[in-house]
């Protein structure tokens, strides 16, 4: 068996007849290469689409530098949130305190830009220097007009995760604050897209033609205006559902409104998505709708899909994302493809969820929680994968070992989302898959015995 | 609170046309844009602003990914980030954006915890797990805004850490202060390599007679700065060429740019090695290649070991290399060999040959202090008119220099310090350029203003290849004069009316 981190021994577990409980949602043992980020993270990614708001990071320069323009979160209309505001602190800050920095700032941004919000993060600094972020926000809000939003996002506070947390309850703040005059009984928010690559469209388009209102997107392409009356939204649904379960949480308490876990990957994912909003709303027509609608879409995407299938049946892929419940529609449209999932990791993937991941894979996958590179690879050779799913630190591990990739994170520049995505991702794992590049590899010239020099390829 | 009830649809329809055509020459991407007009990615308004706080596009970033960097030129080590896990993460994912090469780094993942009672059980911690699970032989600490301002003192942690066993025999841990609230990832480079001559350089025990130096070949510390491992190769050759052995420090050739074998190698083969960085001592001399990256260590090799320092500019262009090869020259005791002379040749040809191409363009140039100030140079040797340079890096000094070599040639430019793009955008707004010079970050810009845009510096994180060629020495420049030629010439085709459109240029 690979190597493993001793003190990472509960991280990591095999299907088969007595798999064990992973041991997750703890912190990465000091030391370790861990593929993790911090709770300013969480924070930035899930309020980042938002893109009519300004979004100011509160402390030295690199937060903000890391955090610019890094994702293709596509916005139909403004593109403030593509720019890089930052408070810029300097040693006197730290000595002296960044309050009055970050009110200029503010007043020099909001009357630059006449944004529709503005987030404020705090990133560590502001953490250990007592900068009182909150009183300079609503200090700031009263003399401009605009909601000016702290976000807790210190980076030490804990994972990625808690970064989410302080997300939703900086969301919180928004939402109820606008009438909700208008909005149709079959209307749904869409939580947990960030429309990389334009996916919330495909989702939007599915659900209009199936009669169902869009009120705000959270957050991908998303608005000021639409999330501040997201709380008159029949129903709320969750998608990535670390980032923003617990707003749905936080709305199904304070407005009642419902919601339900979703996954756009893959055919049957995004089919039972569609069906459980028509089932929610329990309207026939809708249901008759998206028996339709889902029907046309499959008709024309899978015969690509099956043409595809044919040079994929049999390939084993490696899944290492952000959230296990990703992985799980992973490993169904890998599936979908005739490939088999032999190892498979999330970041920040809770018990239930990998729970659910053993029960849904073959005997003898390894599952991961907060892997390592090292780790990766040397599962990833013993495992003899033919392609990897990840994200920006996976890729260039992958490509040195020889193994074809596709991110599925911040970096995908297709949409996968939708039956439409289904096709993208089959196109995207194909291309990568059967490139010839692949034959080249030494290690892999080595175990075919071929001669690199001879002359002749294999 | 405006109280805005509208729903924002009025954007622009923003559906994903649901009917694709089924067919296997299908554009990959479906996606519906704004059908009115395009949504605007210019935010910058012509009127420059008096901005007293905000730093809008930043044109620097923090301290310790330079340190993480210069650190990952160390043979066999593994850099440590002594903060939360953010930083790291952020840190590895910048580089490998950069470099598309995986990026090996620790943390010490800081909690409340530890800031609120110190990091010194994390980094305990750390350095028992690093050299437990990832056998480096050293791990290079550096600092970051948190440990810095809660105070965290690395050296007694690492004595600790000694004491308690922790570092095995042979094994290393130093460290770099670089928090992120003072100068830039540049003056972070500068910190980490400094560390490392403090921490490894050894005056030699024994002074080789003169007799037996002339015998072998001169040995000779070059600090290449913050460039990238095509650089760091390309100076080694350079050196060589000129009768020197050089120690590259650091060197990240071998290391960022590894070859592809199949294997996934926690610590590549390339790195300057511990031995060569104890025999330091043993040089003629540390050439510095950059004042803001370099000068830092080689000062520090003079203090410790007596090896006297040569402080130069970044070998980009013509005279920067010139010069270079004067000090190897100096050093050497030997003349540059007729190959190098060809090299230079050649470059004065290309100089000439292209020279109306060149004359007169005006250029807006951006990006790291030693980079930018170099290339200034470069460009107006090329007849080029620098009208607008800056970079995010604070200090005085890179104004004062740039506005020197500008004197002559273009007086009225306007060079500033510690600024961002947003200014930069300001000013070409207000004053159009033939092009410009910088790093990713510029593409906004060019794209806002139609201008031609030659990437250079760091980083460089959408397009491939750049870590593979070198931009110093005569054939770095020739490489640079090329990409300035194809961008001025590119629009040149394309803005020509078909009756100017010519064949030959």
């Amino acid at each position: 068996m690979a190597e493993v981190l001793a003190a990472r021994r509960g991280q990591v577990t095999r299907t088969g007849p007595a798999p064990t409980d992973l041991v997750c949602d703890r912190r990465s043992t000091a030391g370790s290469v861990s593929q993790r980020a911090c709770t300013f993270c969480g924070s930035r990614v899930v309020l980042y689409p938002i893109a009519d708001a300004v979004h100011l990071v509160h402390g030295p320069v690199g937060c903000a530098v890391y955090t610019w323009d890094i994702r293709g979160a596509v916005s139909s209309g403004p593109q403030l949130h593509r720019l890089s505001f930052s408070t810029d602190l300097r040693e006197r800050h730290v000595v002296f305190g960044g309050e009055r920095q970050l009110e200029e700032c503010l007043l020099e941004l909001i009357d630059k830009h006449s944004p529709s919000a503005a987030f404020v993060y705090a990133t560590c600094i502001v953490g250990v220097i007592g900068d009182d972020v909150e009183a300079v926000c609503r200090s700031v809000a009263e003399r401009t007009g605009i909601p000016v939003i702290p976000v807790s996002s210190e980076g030490f506070k804990g994972t990625k995760r808690d970064g989410y947390t302080a997300a939703c309850r900086a969301l919180e703040q928004l939402i109820g604050t606008a009438p909700t005059d208008g909005i149709a009984r079959a209307s749904v928010n869409l939580l947990g897209d960030f429309n990389l690559a334009g996916e919330i469209w495909i989702i939007r388009d599915y659900l209009q033609r199936m009669g169902v209102e869009v009120v705000a997107n959270l957050t991908g392409d998303g608005r000021v205006a639409d999330i501040r009356r997201a709380h008159g939204a029949g129903l709320n649904l969750v998608q990535c559902s670390g980032s923003t379960l617990e707003l749905a949480r936080m709305m199904q308490e304070k407005y009642g409104t419902p919601f339900r876990r979703v996954s756009y990957f893959g055919f049957e994912d995004m089919a039972e998505a569609l069906y459980g909003v028509a089932e929610h709303f329990r309207d026939t027509t809708m249901a008759e709708r998206t028996r339709e609608l889902v029907i046309e879409e499959i008709q024309a995407a899978l015969p690509i899909v099956q043409d595809l299938r044919a040079d994929l049946e049999g390939k084993r892929a490696a899944i290492y994302v952000g959230g296990a419940f990703k992985a799980i529609s992973l490993v169904k449209a890998l599936r979908t493809l005739g490939m088999r999932t032999v190892l498979v990791g999330s970041q920040t993937g809770n018990a239930e969820d990998y729970r659910h991941l053993a029960v849904l894979c073959d005997p003898g996958t390894v599952i991961v929680d907060d892997s390592n590179p090292r780790e990766l690879a040397a599962f990833l050779v013993e495992q003899d994968v033919d392609l990897f799913i990840g994200g920006v630190k996976e890729r260039p591990i992958a490509y040195k070992l020889g193994v074809a990739f596709c991110d599925h994170n911040h970096e995908r520049k297709i949409p996968l989302e939708g039956f439409v995505g289904m096709v993208n991702f089959a196109r995207e794992i194909h291309a990568s898959v059967t490139s010839p590049v692949w034959q080249f590899v030494p290690r892999k010239e080595q175990a075919r015995g071929t001669s690199t020099f001879s002359g002749k390829r294999s | 609170m405006d109280g805005a009830a509208g729903h924002s649809s009025d954007d622009g329809p923003r559906t994903a046309a649901g009917a694709w055509a089924v067919d296997e020459n299908a554009p990959l991407v479906t996606r519906t844009r704004s059908e009115r007009e395009g949504p605007v990615l210019d935010h910058t308004p012509a009127a420059v602003m008096d901005r007293k706080a905000l730093r809008i596009n930043p044109a620097k970033t923090c301290q310790p990914v330079g340190a993480m960097y210069a650190a990952l030129g160390l043979h066999r080590c593994l850099p440590h980030s002594h903060g939360s896990q953010g930083c790291c993460s952020y840190h590895r994912s910048h580089l490998t954006r950069h470099f598309k090469e995986p990026v090996m780094a620790a943390t010490s993942s800081f909690t409340e915890g530890a800031s609120v009672f110190g990091g010194s059980a994390n980094l305990l911690q750390a350095i028992d797990t690093i050299f437990t699970t990832y056998s480096p032989d050293i791990i290079a600490v550096h600092t970051t805004c948190l440990s810095e301002t809660i105070g965290d003192d690395i050296p007694t942690i690492v004595s600790k850490a000694r004491e308690d066993g922790l570092v095995p025999e042979g094994k290393h841990v130093f460290h770099a202060s670089t928090p992120s609230y003072a100068g830039s990832h540049v003056t972070g480079f500068a910190a980490m390599v400094a560390a490392m001559v403090n921490n490894f350089a050894q005056a030699p025990s024994t002074k080789v007679p003169r007799s037996r130096r002339r015998e072998s070949t001169p040995q000779i510390t070059v600090v290449p700065g913050f460039v990238e491992p095509a650089d760091m190769r390309e100076i080694r050759r350079l050196t060589r060429l000129m009768g020197l052995e050089p120690t590259i420090l650091p060197d990240t050739s071998g290391v960022m740019d590894a070859p592809q074998t199949g294997t996934h190698d926690f610590y590549p083969s390339g790195g300057v090695t511990l031995e060569e960085l104890r025999n330091l001592g043993r040089s003629v001399a540390t050439v510095a290649l950059g004042r803001w990256a370099s000068r830092a260590a080689a000062v520090a090799a003079e203090n410790r070991c007596q090896v006297p320092r040569e402080i130069l500019d970044l070998p980009i262009g013509l005279g920067a290399t010139d010069r270079l090869v004067g000090v190897l020259r100096r050093r050497a005791h030997q003349e540059p060999p007729a190959d190098l002379l060809d090299e230079r040749g050649r470059l004065i040809d290309l100089m000439g040959d292209a020279a109306q191409h060149f004359h007169g363009k005006k250029v807006a140039v951006f990006g790291d202090p030693d980079h930018v100030i170099a290339m200034t140079e470069f460009l107006s040797d090329l007849s080029m008119h620098p009208t607008h340079v800056i970079t995010g890096t604070p200090g005085a000094a890179f104004e004062k220099r740039v506005t020197q070599i500008l004197a002559e040639r273009v007086p009225g430019a306007k060079v500033k310090a510690s600024a961002d793009l947003f200014l930069l955008h300001q000013w070409l707004k207000n004053e159009p350029v033939d092009l410009i010079v910088g790093n990713t970050y510029g593409k906004f810009i060019a794209r806002a203003e139609d201008t031609p845009f030659v990437r250079f510096g760091w980083p460089v994180l959408d397009r491939f290849g750049h870590t593979y060629f070198p931009t110093v020495g005569y054939m770095g420049a020739i490489r640079l004069a090329e990409k300035i030629l194809d961008a001025l010439l590119e629009r040149r085709d394309r803005d020509a009316p078909d009756e100017e459109f010519e064949l030959v240029l």
